[in-house]
């Protein structure tokens, strides 16, 4: 197709773009613009990494100490409790929402999500089951204290005898959060599925679609379990059943299959999207084309049918029996394949490329080591005799957080200053994003590797005080979260001062290749609108001097006079 | 332009591109998603029967048959009931699928009516043990299940009398549908979990 100098297509007027200062009252309404909801997952988002960071800094303060000092054990249980429950359930699940949000219909090319309006919905349940969760500190007895996995017979308690407690609040929330998630899922499938660009066959995708299909996939498959034991711990609480009291006949570890069941497989909704980030970003920073990109894709679907089935390796210490421990031991062990799989081809990447050290490959590299440390001491807690010895200590609390923070964390601070520019308009500020890249990795660091050590030495996990003899390891650990809690300094002030008056973006500032990279930034409403390109290569074709997609140059002369 | 569907250009509306295909696979996914809940309430009960020390609660000695039977055979006919209503609709017989459409609905609420009749003449509560609990949860929450669909027939109902309205495919009443074949399927299992095998 020939294109003159003044096609008739670029003369169309502009449509109102999101986050133009004249139209941020949008973000406060019933929008049904993806990038919108995006935007409004990811800010809500970081708002409640606030919340529970200062829940975490006065949980590592109290643990500054060996006695308990600064608060009540009562108040303790109830901090770590809140604390999870915050960080996975309104920080972690709709941060990666909102990346859903804003990358999948524009990787794929289409306009918008399936169904835009129960994609609204899903996003206003957020606002509205984080308040009946931060509504629970009021509650009579204070908030859901049992833990965020609330096993039975803990959160069976009910001591003041109220309908409302802290407990009920909680399931209250989670069952609703569930609602949300699964209908994000059904949009964010159906989307994938039914909307791509033409052209864009699967093993066109770029793999954050792979990942996040992936990823929605075990949502839709586990949290109804979840969903299922939430409502008969429901019961048992406040109903007078008794699926998971013994002295009625129940058998509490049957709820313990059924929240794992899904919140194990929850870690990879979480890790799931960050791999995709991974696998978009080295590709750019590194100028090579991704290593086994057929390879990296099939893994994401492997590593969601293994984790279906590892669950009672989290059991492997309350009354599982022997034969089970064995099964889940192997299975747990070859989820470490394909997970292998990826982290090969992203160091195959890497290998020789042409580096670019700036803040979202710094915080990708930071992800990447801590991935690796975190997953061999994954494969150690799948041995059944080392899990027996750390299980319930300070190094499980450990491991957990290299995945969660150290790699989950990274992975999605890396994209959100890989893709601020698109979505705003605005370049960030690099200096500071390099402050907080190093705050957060030192302090990261300095918060949990220690924490091995003390979990090794048999440092139990969830008490208020502990014996003098871990007290180097649990100082060093609360300086690195204090360092977090100020490494979101430099973080809050790139973010809102770009915002309001950073440099123009241009459309591609990190020449990379992708569709959303051919849009105008940030994209207008409908993205492509009437011309969605034909996708005619493979992606992460860098520096092999090919296109991404039919006609090109109308797609990038486009976006630079939008 | 290149690669236009041209059914999405026709329902083109400012800020939404509507298509039918798209509600189909999305419910499907929903449904498929759904019915996991289902399977972990069956693999609950099954766990806790095979394990509880006293599964029945005492003075109850198991559940009668006969009336259920009844009410199973009605709700799962009826699910020929309305694929015989769809076939209606196809062949743009609207009287026909309305009357047929409504047996379903009565169908359907026939076995609601049924299993209140069962529930008020049972000896035992909610709260009686594990097998209490377990039955009321299954059989409650499949219920909800039929009271939902029977809602959601009423309203493909109401909506056949606005005119044009199946110009654009008949994706309300074949989804409907669907749930309802989705709801008879989880009856027979549950049927077969909790009345079979006692």
């Amino acid at each position: 197709m020939t294109i003159t100098n003044y096609d008739p297509r670029i003369l169309k007027a502009p449509h109102p773009v999101p986050g133009a200062p004249d139209n941020w009252k949008r973000f406060f309404s019933f929008n049904t613009d993806a990038k919108v909801i995006g935007i409004q997952y990811i800010v809500t988002s970081l708002f409640f990494l606030l919340v529970g960071g200062l829940l975490a800094m006065i949980v590592r303060g109290e643990l500054l100490t060996p006695p308990a000092d600064l608060v009540d054990p009562t108040v303790y249980n109830g901090l770590y409790t809140m604390h999870g429950t915050v960080m996975l359930f309104l920080f972690l699940f709709p941060i990666l929402n909102g990346f859903n949000n804003l990358l999948i219909p524009t990787m794929i090319g289409a306009p918008d999500m399936a169904f835009p309006r129960l994609n609204a919905a899903a996003f206003w349940l957020v606002p509205v089951f984080a308040t009946v969760l931060m509504g629970s500190f009021f509650a009579p007895g204070g908030p859901a204290s049992s833990g965020w996995w609330s096993y039975p017979p803990m959160s069976l308690q009910n001591p003041l005898g109220h309908f409302i407690n802290g407990q009920f609040l909680w399931i209250l929330a989670v069952a609703l959060s569930g609602i949300s998630s699964i209908m994000g899922a059904v949009n964010f499938v159906t989307t994938i599925i039914r909307m791509r660009a033409p052209g864009m066959g699967f093993f066109k995708m770029p793999i954050f679609i792979w990942t996040a299909w992936a990823a929605q996939t075990i949502q839709l498959i586990g949290l109804p379990p979840l969903t299922g034991g939430a409502v008969m711990l429901l019961f048992d609480l406040s109903f007078g059943t008794s699926f998971f009291r013994p002295e009625g006949g129940g058998d509490p570890v049957l709820f313990q299959h059924f929240f794992w069941f899904y919140s194990h497989p929850a870690v990879y909704v979480l890790v799931l999207p960050v791999f995709g980030i991974f696998s978009e970003l080295f590709p750019v920073y590194a100028r090579k084309p991704l290593f086994g990109y057929k390879f990296v894709a099939i893994a994401s679907f492997g590593i969601t049918f293994l984790s279906m089935i590892v669950w009672a390796h989290h059991m492997f210490y309350t009354g599982t029996p022997n034969w089970m421990r064995h099964i889940f031991m192997f299975t747990t062990m070859l989820i470490a394949v394909p997970t292998g799989v990826k982290v090969f081809a992203w160091l195959g990447t890497l290998w020789r490329g042409n580096l670019r050290l700036n803040t979202p490959m710094l915080f990708c590299l930071g992800g990447l080591f801590n991935f690796i440390f975190a997953g061999i001491t994954g494969v150690m807690l799948a041995t059944v005799p080392i899990d027996i010895h750390v299980g319930n200590t300070a190094f499980v609390v450990a491991h957990f957080h290299y995945v969660i923070f150290n790699t989950i964390g990274l992975g999605v601070f890396a994209g959100i200053y890989h893709w601020f520019p698109k979505f705003t308009g605005r370049m960030y500020y690099e200096g500071l994003g390099k402050v907080h890249f190093v705050l957060t990795f030192i302090g990261a660091t300095l918060n949990w590797l220690p924490l091995h050590w003390a979990g090794l030495l048999g440092m139990p996990r969830r008490v208020a005080s502990y014996d003098p003899e871990f007290a180097i390891w649990n100082v060093l650990g609360s300086i690195g979260a204090f360092m977090l809690g100020v490494a979101s300094i430099p973080f809050i002030l790139n973010m809102v001062s770009s915002w309001a008056r950073g440099p123009q973006a241009p459309p591609n500032p990190w020449r990379a290749i992708g569709l959303e990279w051919l849009l105008p930034s940030p994209p207008p409403a409908e993205n492509f609108q009437d011309d969605i390109p034909t996708v005619i290569n493979e992606p992460y074709g860098y520096g092999l001097g090919r296109p991404l997609v039919e006609d090109e140059e109308f797609y990038v002369r486009r976006s630079q006079e939008a | 332009m290149t690669g236009i569907n041209p059914d999405v250009q026709l329902n083109h509306t400012p800020g939404h591109v509507k298509h039918d295909g798209h509600n189909m696979t999305g419910f499907v996914i929903f449904l498929c998603s759904e019915s996991v809940i289902f399977l972990a309430f069956f693999a609950g009960y099954a766990v806790l029967k095979l394990t509880a020390p006293q599964w029945l609660p005492d003075g109850v000695d198991g559940l009668e048959v006969r009336m259920p039977l009844i009410n199973s055979v009605v709700l799962v006919s009826s699910s020929f009931v309305a694929y015989g209503a769809e076939l209606c609709l196809h062949a743009r017989k609207l009287w026909r699928f309305r009357a047929v459409w409504l047996l379903t609905m009565a169908m359907g609420s026939y076995f609601i009516y049924g299993q209140y009749v069962e529930w008020s003449e049972l000896s035992f509560s909610l709260s009686s043990g594990v097998f209490g609990g377990l039955f009321y949860l299954l059989t409650g929450f499949h219920g909800l299940h039929v009271i939902t669909g029977v809602l959601l027939m009423g309203l493909m109902l109401v909506r056949s009398f606005k005119p044009g309205n199946y110009d654009n495919g008949e994706m309300g009443v074949a989804s409907v549908s669907l749930f309802w074949h989705f709801v008879d399927v989880i009856w027979i299992l549950l049927f077969l979990l909790i009345y079979v095998w006692q």
